[in-house]
């Protein structure tokens, strides 16, 4: 049966070039960084390069660079560290609503601590109104943090000048920009952002590696305490090989930007259209103008995205619901919800994210059993178009 | 996909009793779409049996499964009999369902209650099973805790 992962910002496969850059260092080259002889020599060389690849893909100093063991470390590391740090200036921090959960799950922390957070809403197009920010700011703000594309329906946020509004006042700003690597161009010095997460393994890089790139002269504290490993800032023997797989990965993005995303957005237009063709009664979640190449949310109405989920999962295709019935939590998506989306279209939404190996015929092959199995969803539904949801 | 056992999957791609039976005896209507899960069955009755039941559900596999499995359940049972099939019957009958998705069960047995109910008020019957029976009961709570991971 054919096979056909349409869920790449939930991850993406390793390229084999990445893959082969790591494989000695599994081996041959297993020395340990902080070692004085020449494999240990070797492994922190490579970790020097490595930190030059992932500082090119956003434009930063390679010193400015910290190697973690995820995005969500990250992103712990900024939210945690900035309160603490700051706690003598204030206790205010300032979000959105839309935020992956490594900062929400953090904020919700910090709040049991004493913080205090605002979540700022979003518009129907996942936009956060910058108005809104600046009046949220008290003189107790001590961080803002604004994802720099969302995970669910692609929303790329206006970063460039929310982090000159937190400039203006004096705050420090951080972005996840797990979504964002490789996927729309970064340029730290341009966009103003004092720290920002990423992730290797959503830019066909290995899982279980990250980064958080910190402005020269932010002195964040230590979040993982223990040797002087990545300049005193990150604790603990290196991840060399997954580290060296970041850094090819970083590599690849950077040269190949352009083109892998007008190829996603070429696709992703592509596979909407046939959609919209070929199934009636299905909605675009979020807008079209600001947003991830390659990312794609539809409400399919009138029936239940696990369902759908299932059903495809059962033709060799893989994707996501915002559904609550297959999530662990059976709450809806938060993300949808915050646009406003009706909660009954959200339990029938599913996300479509293409990536570098999706084709053509892919697309097609989805939109064929997709039109069958939401047509067998909905001859077994009680709600319809003619009877309307109740 | 392993979340479902092989019954539960097989139910889900095929199930049996989906439909709406045209002049039917009685009809039942649990859950709504904001929940998450809505379960139709309409019902044919003769001389006090279950002689024919379908269904149509907005929902989960599980929802789905347990709607197909219930309404085979009652078919041949007299109303009262058909009102003892409980949701640990149906899950049972299934071979389990994930922790998280036991309320989908609930769905099938309100389902099935609400529709003897209407049998029982357009025709006047008393029936035992009805007794503690409030059709106006509120939904079953389904929140939990944790989110999903990415």
């Amino acid at each position: 049966m054919r096979k056909v992962y349409l869920d790449y910002s939930a991850t993406t496969p390793v390229k084999q070039e990445v893959l082969n850059e790591m494989i000695p260092y599994f081996t041959e080259k297993f020395g340990n960084p902080s070692s004085l002889y020449e494999i240990g020599a070797e492994a922190k060389e490579a970790i020097t390069k490595a930190r030059e690849q992932v500082a090119q893909l956003i434009g930063a100093k390679p010193q400015e660079v910290i190697f973690t063991s995820c995005g969500s470390e990250s992103d712990n590391w900024a939210l945690t560290s900035t309160a603490h740090w700051k706690k003598a200036k204030g206790n205010h921090i300032i979000t959105t609503k839309i935020e992956h959960h490594a900062i929400l799950h953090t904020c919700k922390a910090l709040e049991k601590e004493g913080y205090q957070v605002t979540y700022l809403g979003v518009g129907p197009d996942g936009r956060i109104d910058l108005n809104e920010l600046e009046q949220a700011i008290t003189d107790q703000t001590i961080l803002v943090s604004i994802m720099m594309v969302n995970n669910e329906m692609g929303a790329i946020q206006p970063i460039k000048e929310a982090a000159a509004i937190a400039k203006k006042h004096g705050i420090l700003f951080h972005t996840d920009a797990v979504q964002a690597g490789g996927n729309i161009p970064i340029d730290v010095e341009d966009l103003g952002v004092d720290m920002l997460s990423l992730s290797a393994h959503k830019i066909y890089g290995p899982k279980g590696i990250g980064a958080m790139y910190i402005r020269k002269g932010v002195a964040l504290p230590s979040f993982v305490h223990g040797g002087a490993q990545e300049m005193k800032k990150r604790a603990g023997t290196e991840n060399v090989p997954y580290i060296v797989g970041f850094g090819k990965a970083a590599e690849m993005a950077r040269l190949q930007l352009d083109d892998h995303a007008a190829r996603l957005r070429e696709l992703r237009d592509y596979f909407i259209a046939q959609v919209m063709e070929k199934i009636p009664y299905v909605d675009i979640n979020g807008g079209m103008e600001h947003r991830h190449p390659g990312n794609v949310n539809l409400a399919f109405n009138f029936i239940e995205g696990e369902s759908l989920l299932l059903m495809l999962d059962y033709y060799g295709i893989s994707i996501s619901t915002g559904s609550a019935c297959s999530s662990k939590s059976l709450e809806p998506s938060h993300v949808l919800s915050a646009l406003g989306i009706p909660v009954e279209k959200i339990h029938g939404s599913l996300r479509f994210t293409v990536g570098d190996f999706t084709t053509k015929e892919d697309l097609d092959y989805t939109v064929d059993c997709l039109a069958k199995i939401v047509e067998k969803l909905r001859m077994m539904s009680p709600i319809s178009a003619e009877k309307g949801w109740n | 996909m392993a979340m479902y056992n092989d019954k539960v999957m097989d139910l889900f791609m095929n199930p049996k009793n989906v439909g709406e039976i045209e002049n039917a005896d009685a009809i039942g209507t649990y859950g709504s779409p904001v929940c998450g899960d809505m379960m139709q069955i309409t019902l044919k009755v003769e001389d006090g049996v279950i002689t024919d039941a379908k269904f149509k559900t907005f929902g989960c596999g599980s929802a789905i499964a347990s709607s197909s499995m219930a309404t085979e359940m009652i078919v041949g049972k007299t109303l009262e009999d058909a009102l003892k099939v409980t949701n640990k019957d149906v899950l049972d009958a299934l071979g389990g369902l994930p922790g998280p998705k036991i309320h989908c069960s609930v769905l099938s047995e309100q389902a099935i209650k609400a529709a003897i109910y209407d049998y029982a008020t357009k025709n006047g019957l008393e029936l035992e099973g009805l007794k503690d029976y409030d059709p106006n009961a509120d939904e079953d709570d389904h929140h939990g805790e944790n989110g999903d991971e990415e």
